[in-house]
């Protein structure tokens, strides 16, 4: 069996960031809308692709990437929306994990939005 | 809902959104009963008697971003159509526990899917809740406690890339080595 030895050695390489990361205003918030209708789309891979990403990438700092209860358009599910300070909110529907890799590459790294998922492009 | 893991996922999040700070987590398989049995505990704010029993009603919920609750009668009625059953006790300011039993070997019975995401997904993103999942396959088991992690990491974050990869390789390794790699 897999013990929690492991635990120790990435606790001491890792205490000095203890604590850094807190949430602030200034960092951009990705929501994944996991109550039932969202996990039964399948947001819970979405969520993990997005964590996923921005772990690997040391983004944690400037991103955090949260579940959520429903956001009440249940057949757009899975939702992300993303919540930059001092800008609008963007509502990205019916996401899957790779559509949420694109969402991760221009928007929350290029700043560019990508119109053709949003709620908005969808709707028409 | 196509796999039991991800009704797991659902309740336990009414659980946190109950406001529960400790939520046992519990799969356990026996291949002599024929059962699979599924039991998720929680110390949230509760349900009184009236709630409990419009819960498995899909046009009870208490939301209002939308009219119907979906996660209790699904999980119910996808036990119930394996031959198990399905029970929800709460009580107001104690919590709440449900319990579904699959019939192991139906044919109606949905597979268990990628139960350790599930949990990783709960642990990872709830840091302030406390997880205690056990896993059992006929004599084997396993625990993953979350207070006893922290303990450990002493606020190194579960979010933290390091620590989130351990949850999963842990509940990977340790899974198989209980249930020997069978798909349940």
């Amino acid at each position: 069996m897999k013990s929690l030895e492991e635990l120790k050695a990435i606790r001491e390489k890792n205490e000095s960031k203890v604590g850094v990361r807190s949430e602030s205003a200034s960092q951009t918030r990705v929501v994944v809308g996991m109550a039932t209708c969202g996990i039964a789309s399948g947001a819970r891979p979405v969520l993990t692709a997005l964590s996923n990403a921005v772990q690997e990438e040391h983004l944690a700092e400037k991103i955090s990437v949260t579940p959520t209860g429903c956001i009440g358009l249940c057949q757009y599910e899975p939702i992300v929306e993303v919540l930059e300070p001092g800008k609008e909110k963007v509502t990205y529907v019916k996401m899957t994990p790779e559509k949420a890799m694109e969402v991760f590459r221009l928007h929350l790294k290029e700043g560019q939005v990508v119109a053709k998922y949003t709620l908005g492009a969808v709707q028409k | 809902m196509t796999e039991i893991s991800l009704n797991v996922l659902d309740v336990a999040e009414n659980s946190i959104r109950a406001g529960a700070d400790y939520i046992t987590v519990e799969v356990l398989i026996s291949s002599g009963d024929d059962t699979l049995t599924v039991v998720i505990e929680d110390n949230g704010c509760g349900m009184d008697e009236e709630q409990v029993k419009q819960v498995t009603d899909p046009f009870y919920t208490t939301r209002t971003t939308r009219k119907v609750g979906l996660g209790i009668p699904f999980f119910k009625q996808a036990a119930e159509s394996t031959g198990g059953r399905f029970d929800i006790t709460s009580g107001k300011g104690i919590g709440t526990r449900v319990e579904a039993v699959f019939g192991l070997s139906h044919i109606d019975r949905m597979p268990l899917g990628d139960i350790n995401t599930t949990m990783q997904t709960l642990i990872v993103f709830n840091e302030p809740v406390d997880f205690h999942y056990r896993y059992a396959y006929d004599e084997k088991e396993f625990v993953l406690d979350t207070k006893e992690m922290k303990e450990i990491l002493g606020g190194v974050s579960f979010k933290d890339a390091e620590v989130s990869g351990f949850i999963k390789e842990y509940l990977d390794a340790n899974k198989e080595e209980t249930d020997d790699g069978k798909s349940v």
